[in-house]
């Protein structure tokens, strides 16, 4: 019989082959009296040496099968086995307590293993695996076993696992492995990334659930949508053999669009940009050959700790972020918290309607020393890259003069104090308030861009609540309402020979790209993940075609009229 | 033995690659390196010990050291604590 299990999706990819039990190590070596405490700690010692030795060489096949980034787990692990706390520790036990290495290991491990998973962070308690992977090497070492089984494949295989650990991860036979099922873990974990940079299809933390696979059994992993299913039935088998091969053939359309330049099959070119929300998105960014970034949420650097930020500590942020990005664009929004995103340390009263209470630019003209504190650090940055800034939420035209009015000051002072301030700055405003995109040509002319805040503006002009599931269908980006306003934006700046963009979710939805490109929008930022497929999808597009199109959709009455002609039109160009 | 209190200020705060760079460099001094976060205290020389500490972005962590070479030890180590990495 067949049956199906969930977890998380990890790696993506499809895989179908016969299971291999990855049998988990869990014994506690025994502990024993040893007298000749100095003859038990050269015996440790030498356990360590040659576990050393063989990390080495895993690290020197990792550098040569995926590359240095993923290498450097390995100089860690070495890095580990000189630790003072782990090897001077158990050194210690074998000493004073009169037992074996083995057991005086096992003992100051668990105690590091233990503190290290009782961190608030996940990479920390990650990190335990790490000090179980490396003490687990030096006692197979001292007890004269193997380490790894995963040599004796010879067949198609998916891994089934309590955990893998960092070295099994890397030392996966390529020829055999197309992929692997753990019970616990996260996308976090080494070997969730290992398994995305060897593109090993991997589906984790399924719960005690694969415990009952078994070697032998025949397994679907679709690691796309997180499922498992074991033992699958003639009918599941054809089926996923197919989408395993549409799958496959559709990555390699993605990949060949990375390096391609973001143009419509009539020769527009528009930008494709990424939104990010911290440092650690960037790699996505650039791995997915984003144009530009379209939006940097800043709010990351303000939330889950003590106090503001100080300039340095942000422009430091910035600068990396900018440099990262080498010469493209990026848009750096301006701190956007109040409301529903509360700063502990900042006590803002409670609001009875924080959506349409103090927040974002409103909030910062309110506390001018907070936000001088980021324009500074930002026009500082602004040096290393090239930088735009945006502020959030603007509704009149007072609210825009009024930062750049504190912006220009900052600038001034920074000239006296003789620091450098890029002349290429650009300066823009988030278009999310219905206010706004009605008078965008008053607007216009003090900016030198536009980019539209759609989840917001949509929720302003629908007057519903995107997080109340009870008005939820309210929630219509394609709705001629909205597409009206976004005409309105769009014409606006192209009147001023200035640009626009979008920032919301609807910049990455293929059932809006063509609307947009239709309408004139220059750049579209979205979820990195979505930069390829839209890519792909706009040099399929003709600007002159889709501009036609779009007068037209402006003048239905239905969201779902707008999505109707839309696909339609979509699939009769396929 | 001096000491000093410092910011820490890499967003992600001092884990694995701050960490080991903080330790290599620790080494390379004679003196003893203790890390103190409020109650809790880690051997310098040791990343586990950084690991375990939690040093998160804006923590202040007070860095003592003690023996040879303590206050060229207290300055460079301190410079270390207070910057951004690459990860």
């Amino acid at each position: 019989m067949s049956h199906m299990l969930t977890g998380v999706p990890a790696s993506p990819g499809i895989a179908i082959a016969k299971a291999f039990r990855l049998a988990p190590d869990e014994s506690v070596p025994e502990r024993k009296a040893v007298e000749d405490s100095a003859a038990e700690k050269k015996r440790f010692m030498k356990a360590v040496e040659s576990a050393k030795t063989d990390i080495d060489q895993i690290r020197q096949q990792t550098l040569e099968r995926i590359g240095p980034q993923k290498a450097e787990i390995f100089e860690a692990h070495l890095f580990l086995l000189d630790d003072p706390d782990l090897i001077d520790a158990a050194m210690e036990q074998i000493d004073s307590e009169g037992v074996n290495a083995e057991y005086a290991l096992h003992e100051v491990a668990s105690g590091i293993m233990e503190a290290l998973r009782s961190m608030d962070n996940e990479l920390l308690r990650e990190r335990a695996a790490d000090v179980k992977d490396i003490t687990g090497r030096v006692i197979s070492k001292l007890e004269g076993r193997e380490h790894s089984a995963l040599s004796e494949l010879s067949e198609e295989t998916i891994l089934v696992a309590k955990d893998l650990t960092p070295s099994d991860t890397a030392q996966l036979n390529l020829e055999f492995v197309r992929g692997f099922v753990t019970e616990i873990g996260s996308r976090t974990s080494h070997s969730a990334i290992m398994a995305r940079s060897l593109e090993l299809a991997a589906v984790v933390g399924t719960g005690s659930e694969a415990s009952d696979i078994r070697t032998g059994d025949i397994v679907i992993l679709d690691a796309n949508e997180g499922t498992v299913i074991v033992n699958p039935s003639n009918e599941q088998l054809e089926e996923y053999k197919a989408r395993k091969q549409a799958y496959e053939d559709y990555k390699i359309l993605m990949r060949s669009y990375v390096d391609q330049p973001s143009v419509t099959a009539d020769g527009a070119s528009v930008e494709l940009a990424s939104n990010i929300g911290g440092i650690d998105d960037l790699e996505k960014v650039l791995s997915n050959g984003a144009d530009a970034i379209g939006l940097f949420r800043t709010e990351f650097l303000y939330m889950g700790r003590a106090s503001f930020p100080s300039e340095e500590e942000q422009y430091s942020v910035y600068k990396h972020v900018l440099e990262k990005m080498n010469g493209k664009r990026v848009v750096i929004r301006t701190l956007d918290i109040g409301g529903d995103k509360e700063l502990s340390y900042l006590q803002l009263p409670k609001e009875m309607n924080p959506f349409l209470g103090l927040r974002a630019i409103r909030l910062c003209l309110d506390r001018e020393d907070l936000f001088r504190t980021q324009l500074r650090a930002l026009l500082r940055a602004s040096v290393h890259g090239k930088l735009a800034i945006m502020f959030p939420m603007i509704a009149v035209l007072n609210e825009l003069k009024e930062a750049k009015r504190i912006l220009a000051e900052e600038r001034t002072r920074l000239d006296q104090e003789g620091i450098a301030v890029s002349d290429q700055l650009e300066v823009g405003i988030m278009i999310e308030i219905p206010a706004a995109a009605l008078a965008a040509d008053i607007l216009a002319k003090e900016v030198d861009f536009f980019s539209i805040g759609t989840n917001d503006l949509i929720q302003y002009t629908m007057a519903a609540d995107r997080m109340n599931e009870s008005v939820a269908y309210l929630y219509q980006p394609h709705h001629p309402s909205i597409l009206r306003l976004v005409q309105l934006v769009i014409q606006a700046a192209e009147r001023h020979g200035k640009w626009a963009g979008m920032c919301g979710e609807m910049a990455g939805d293929s059932a809006a790209i063509p609307l947009l490109l239709g309408l004139g929008l220059h750049e579209f930022s979205m979820s990195a993940s979505s930069i390829l497929p839209a890519r792909e999808l706009v040099s399929r597009l003709s600007k002159q075609e889709w501009s036609v199109l779009a007068e037209k959709a402006l003048g239905m009455s239905t969201q779902q009229e707008v999505l109707d002609f839309v696909n339609q039109q979509l699939r009769s160009e396929a | 033995m001096v000491n000093q209190t410092f910011t820490v200020i890499h967003p992600q705060g001092f884990h694995a690659r701050p960490s080991k760079l903080f330790v290599e460099k620790a080494n390379m001094f004679p003196c003893k390196v203790t890390l103190f976060k409020g109650e809790k205290k880690a051997n310098g020389k040791s990343s586990l010990g950084l690991l375990t500490l939690g040093i998160s972005a804006g923590d202040e962590i007070r860095l003592e050291t003690d023996g040879e070479q303590e206050q060229q030890a207290l300055q460079e180590l301190g410079q270390m604590l207070t910057k951004i990495y690459e990860e």
